[in-house]
């Protein structure tokens, strides 16, 4: 199910752009992208990062900001963190994929802060939403609970008043338009009722 | 001619002998253990040294380095970006035993990069409307909203890099650079550990990024990844 909703992410990524993958399903998401294609970028210091190496070939100082071990690519580049938010906040990325816990009505995410837990991390979630261009959510339609994570509000703090660009479920794909969310992606076998059916947030109909 | 070598090399206990203090402000570089001046961190758990206000994006991995510092009540305060990965941070927290500001990744990398720079502090649209916005001032700009936040200094920084020459130039390795760079410029002593120590005119001038003026002492690396 991960696979199929980073795969999906994936296909929206368009040649030539640079990208940041948070951690968790988005991190899958390179999996299926054409390394020569798309260019990802690490908030802690990379552009170019290339896919995990051989064990024996693991250098512990050569990470992405999920802390795995990864590898550079011909073309890469290193630079300190604030060089890297600057290329964030500035607005230098084409698009970053994040997780969420929550999504609202009008594409809005929570994604940093845990239920009954103390508001203790953060790390990069707020500058993807202020800088970068196209935003694309990637999470489990419902909770484990089988709770929607599409919601009319959100009851978790929210990341940022910057909504989406767009979300991705193992059942749908929304677009954020026009201050709401359109449907306009089933994935197969599955209809705009079902999907309707475990979404608590208000969306439009706009299948192909 | 070469510049005369001034001799900043020091023994890691010493170095932190000589700039930390009780109740000091401390930069620490990395991100997790990658980048973290690890030699110098075991030095500041083998010093006396307490009440330090730690500025650093995590406190280390349970038990281990800062979060060994943690345990042994050395630091009151921590100012970073993600502490979620040490579950002492919370409970620590949650006991009052200890402070925690929290900040957005690019807003502490910026604050750190001016106080460096002399500036006071900055507006950035990142956090606007959100919890981390209470108490700070919200200004429009262009029609835009932005937040206001304080620049951060210290008393020292505590940096790691992969090689210096005699005078302090540094030059990192991969990710390893991280928070390094900046937090060498924001703090009123800077400490560097490094893997090796070249003489002057070793080292690529296009390479060096960290120019010797904010490097006070150079120590070498005996704890690596």
């Amino acid at each position: 199910m991960r696979d199929l909703i980073a795969r999906r992410a994936a296909s929206l990524l368009e040649p030539g752009w640079v990208v940041n993958l948070g951690v968790g399903i988005p991190t899958l998401v390179s999996r299926y992208l054409d390394p020569d294609s798309v260019h990802l970028h690490s908030e802690n210091g990379l552009l170019g990062v290339g896919p995990p190496p051989p064990p024996e070939r693991v250098d512990p100082n050569l990470v992405d900001a999920s802390k795995r071990a990864v590898t550079q690519r011909a073309g890469a580049s290193f630079f300190d963190s604030a060089a890297s938010f600057d290329m964030i906040r500035g607005g230098h990325l084409d698009a970053a994929v994040l997780g969420a816990l929550q999504v609202d009505e009008q594409g809005r995410i929570a994604n940093w802060a845990v239920p009954g837990e103390p508001v203790l991390g953060v790390g990069g979630a707020m500058d993807l939403l202020s800088g970068v261009r196209s935003v694309i959510v990637v999470m489990t339609h419902t909770t484990r609970a089988g709770e929607p994570k599409l919601r009319r509000s959100c009851s978790l703090p929210l990341t940022s008043l910057r909504p989406a660009g767009w979300v991705v479920t193992e059942l749908a794909t929304f677009r954020v338009e026009e201050g709401g969310l359109s449907l306009v992606e089933c994935a197969p076998g599955v209809s705009a009722e079902q999907v309707r059916a475990r979404t608590e947030a208000a969306f439009r109909v706009k299948l192909p | 001619m070469t510049p005369p070598a001034t001799n900043k090399l020091l023994e890691a206990d010493e170095a932190i002998r000589l700039t930390l203090f009780d109740g000091a402000t401390v930069m620490v570089g990395g991100f997790g253990l990658v980048g973290k001046p690890l030699t110098l961190v075991s030095a500041l758990l083998r010093s006396p040294v307490k009440d330090l206000t730690v500025v650093s994006n995590n406190l280390g991995e349970p038990g281990k380095y800062l979060g060994r510092a943690l345990l042994l009540g050395k630091i009151r305060r921590a100012v970073g970006t993600y502490f979620t990965s040490n579950p002492d941070v919370g409970r620590a927290h949650a006991e009052g035993a200890l402070e925690v500001v929290l900040l957005p990744q690019g807003t502490f990398c910026e604050a750190i990069r001016a106080g460096g720079a002399g500036l006071g502090g900055f507006y950035t649209p990142t956090g606007v409307g959100t919890l981390l916005a209470e108490g700070k001032e919200t200004r429009e700009i262009d029609g835009r909203s932005y937040l206001f936040e304080k620049a951060l200094t210290a008393d020292v920084a505590l940096v790691r890099a992969h090689r210096a020459d005699r005078l302090g130039n540094l030059v990192y390795y991969k990710t390893a650079r991280n928070f390094n760079p900046v937090m060498a410029t924001a703090a009123r002593k800077v400490v560097a550990e490094v893997d090796e120590i070249v003489e002057v005119g070793e080292l690529d001038p296009e390479l060096i990024a960290t120019p010797h003026l904010y490097v006070d002492h150079l120590v070498l690396a005996k704890e690596r990844l």
